[in-house]
């Protein structure tokens, strides 16, 4: 039943079975077509499924955006590829005036069952544009669902429980993980995870490590290289951006009273600062230190050869978890 | 039909930058500003249909739509609505347009088309609900094909081109409508919809109102050529009507709804016509407006030549007169009933349909506010 597939043949295989199974999933983006993505997500979907189907549009992101929503208020169930990260702004207005609010705006009359699929971060040694992690944005518009995957089984899973939700879905796509590979069972389905849950990626007692899409492996070897040093960390792996899990991440941190959070994203007004805040208001006498947030910097992303400073690393999230340890770290040297 | 659009294209090629605001003998006019109706061989056939009842009934809903308006206005000023936006002056260009589609068409507008609505079958209650503030929108838009109105100027035109690409695909020959005035034509959205409208063949009709302003903005600071000269450029037909004269906007309307219905793909119409009135009930253009280009636009009413020609031949009587003027008034009756029945929505419901399946978040701060409006409601404090 499960077979070993790169997390980007893992979406592949989950946009064949979404374009299968429902007459009014269509796919739309630059260059999906003939070519297959600029990634080879969706290679082979236009040979099989025909150029009506899986659409090449004009280089235009607001105009693909916007004619998504027109197909949607026509029945249909469009699937979005924004190329990389950093071309998602021309089609902003159009997600956060238009389809984040349709369904509000028309008091539930009109759906918008649309999923935009945006490759996402860093680590592949691009140039500017092709390395951001744009989804505190989204996370903060209303009316929008945002997830992003960390491994082959969640991302066939969930690219499919995306398009089934008739909600709007901004789902990242760990570009730097697309070929990582992993098993991945075609039956699982809603019932053994929903798309709004997070999972604890690995047990442990002693911090929470938040983490999601591509840091989530970064954060497994940082609490595997923390168990050589005698320490339990307990990796959470968010997976929904909006909404957020708390009640997972909270259950792990009344169990070890200490909060690691990181993301590629800058720092100011990103996630960690809203996961710090919430965690804090629901649980804090279970807290042993201040939570601490391990994020790119509130820089634009560097070039190429400064992006191993920019993201946040195994040693970097050790650190963090030495500082709510109360350990010696980078800022206990009064150095800072 | 080919050769109109053809003719209309090369016409427009030849206008100079000086003619752009150029006389009314460079539209498709068919009903003079005087009332006197002139033979437009390309486009007479297409209305061959409308005889004197079909005059009268678009006579009606103009005058019924611009009393609509009136009754808006002094809503407005009483207290009843937050804002308005009057369309005072462009009656026929939305009549017209609106009465050449069928049912199964699909119209996205911007907030102007209260005439569109109008005539869609929206209901005077729910054309009043955004401006008295009591929803952010008034209808179901699969119960009139018509969607809820887009604020975002021009965001809608992409919508109509995606509603058209689905129709395609559905293999029916329903037609999708984009209205957008002058001001939109600026927007990248307007101009990448005519690129996908193209690129599909879709079967779209781009409709512009131009009314020569986008609040105190003039036309010529969005276009310094005939608007109607831009989208031949994206490979889509355009179509310059006089916007005052519902007779060649029915002609013209029905010409391209011909094309999109029997796979001819998208045009473009530019409609020009002119906002009598303020941009909205908060603006003032005595600031702006000159008051000698407002007279000699008041002297093209679309209402006032209609009602001259009908006069002329015999079919606005007193009788009719009277009718139309009871309806208008039952009308307006009815919109300012429609209006004072609309209470404030409940407290709760800032909470509702932001999702259409639970949020843990939305949910949490929902129940988090009620837990607090009980609270200080109880007196608990």
């Amino acid at each position: 039943m499960s077979e070993t597939l790169t997390l980007s043949k893992a979406i592949g295989t989950g946009l064949r079975r979404a374009l299968a199974d429902d007459d009014k999933v269509v796919l739309m983006g630059e260059d999906i077509g003939r070519l297959g993505g600029v990634f080879r997500v969706t290679e082979g979907l236009q040979r099989d499924f025909g150029p009506d189907r899986v659409m090449d549009t004009p280089l235009a992101e607001a105009g693909i955006m916007g004619t998504a929503i027109g197909l949607a208020f026509r029945g249909y169930r469009p699937v979005v590829e924004i190329q990389f990260d950093g071309f998602i702004y021309p089609a902003f207005d159009q997600i956060v005036a238009q389809l984040a609010k349709l369904h509000y705006r028309t008091r539930g009359n009109v759906r918008m069952p649309i999923t935009v699929r945006v490759p996402y971060g860093g680590g592949i040694g691009s140039v500017e544009h092709h390395s951001e992690s744009p989804e505190a944005y989204f996370a903060h518009t209303a009316g929008l669902r945002v997830v992003t995957c960390s491994n082959p089984q969640d991302a066939h899973t969930m690219i499919r429980q995306a398009i089934a939700s008739d909600d709007p879905v901004m789902f990242f796509e760990p570009k730097r993980r697309y070929w990582a590979k992993g098993e991945v069972d075609e039956t699982i389905d809603d019932s053994t995870l929903p798309m709004g849950s997070a999972r604890v990626a690995a047990e442990g007692t002693d911090v929470t490590l938040v983490a999601y899409g591509p840091l989530v492996k970064t954060a497994l070897d940082a609490a595997a290289a923390a168990a050589d040093d005698g320490l339990s960390v307990e990796v959470v792996d968010l997976r929904s951006l909006s909404p957020i899990d708390f009640d997972t991440v909270e259950a792990s941190v009344r169990k070890t009273g200490r909060l690691v959070i990181t993301h590629e994203a800058a720092q100011f007004g990103g996630l960690g600062a809203e996961i710090a805040a919430s965690i804090t208001d629901r649980c804090f006498y279970h807290l042993e230190a201040a939570p601490a947030r391990v994020t790119g910097f509130d820089t634009p992303y560097p070039a190429a050869k400064l992006e191993e400073h920019f993201l946040p690393d195994l040693d970097r999230i050790l650190d963090a978890v030495d500082r709510v340890l109360g350990r010696e770290n980078s800022l206990t040297g009064g150095l800072v | 039909m080919r050769s109109a659009i053809s003719e209309q294209q090369s016409g427009s090629e030849e206008n100079s930058l000086s003619e752009v605001f150029g006389p009314d003998e460079e539209l498709i006019q068919i009903l003079t500003p005087f009332g006197e109706r002139v033979s437009q061989p390309l486009f007479d056939s297409w209305i061959d249909d409308v005889d004197s009842a079909a005059l009268l009934a678009l006579y009606e809903d103009m005058v019924v739509v611009r009393r609509i308006d009136t009754e808006a206005t002094a809503l407005q000023r009483q207290g009843e609505l937050g804002l308005w936006a009057p369309l005072l002056g462009q009656e026929a260009a939305q009549i017209g347009s609106a009465r050449a589609l069928r049912s199964d068409d699909f119209v996205f507008t911007s907030y102007r088309e209260n005439a569109v609505a109008y005539c869609r079958g929206v209901q005077l209650v729910d054309l009043v609900k955004v401006w008295r503030g009591v929803a952010n929108s008034g209808w179901n838009p699969f119960e009139v094909n018509m969607a809820t109105p887009a604020v975002i100027i021009g965001a809608q035109s992409l919508h109509a081109t995606g509603y058209a690409m689905g129709c395609q695909k559905d293999g029916v020959d329903s037609v999708a409508v984009a209205y957008f005035g002058d001001g939109a034509t600026s927007q990248g959205d307007v101009n990448e919809a005519m690129i996908f409208a193209a690129s599909f063949h879709a079967p779209v009709i781009f409709f512009c109102q131009n009314n020569q302003w986008a609040i105190s903005e003039p036309v010529g600071l969005q276009a310094v050529r005939p608007i109607s000269d831009r989208s031949p450029g994206f490979g889509i037909p355009s179509l310059r009507v006089d916007g005052n004269d519902v007779l060649a906007v029915t002609a013209t309307m029905r010409i391209a709804l011909d094309r999109a219905r029997t796979g001819g793909g998208p045009t473009f119409i530019e409609a020009v016509t002119y906002r009598m009135g303020p941009h909205t009930t908060s603006d003032d253009p005595t600031k702006y407006e000159d008051v000698d280009l407002h007279a000699q636009w008041a002297a093209k009413d679309p209402i006032l030549r209609l009602e001259r020609h009908l006069e002329a031949t015999g079919v606005l009587d007193d009788a009719a007169r009277a009718s139309v003027k009871e309806k208008s008034d039952e009308v307006a009756r009815g919109f300012r009933a429609a209006c004072h029945t609309l209470d404030d929505p409940e407290p709760l419901a800032v909470f509702d349909h932001v999702y259409s399946a639970p949020h843990s978040g939305v949910d949490r701060q929902k129940r988090q506010y009620a837990a607090y409006l009980s609270y200080i409601e109880g007196g608990t404090r």
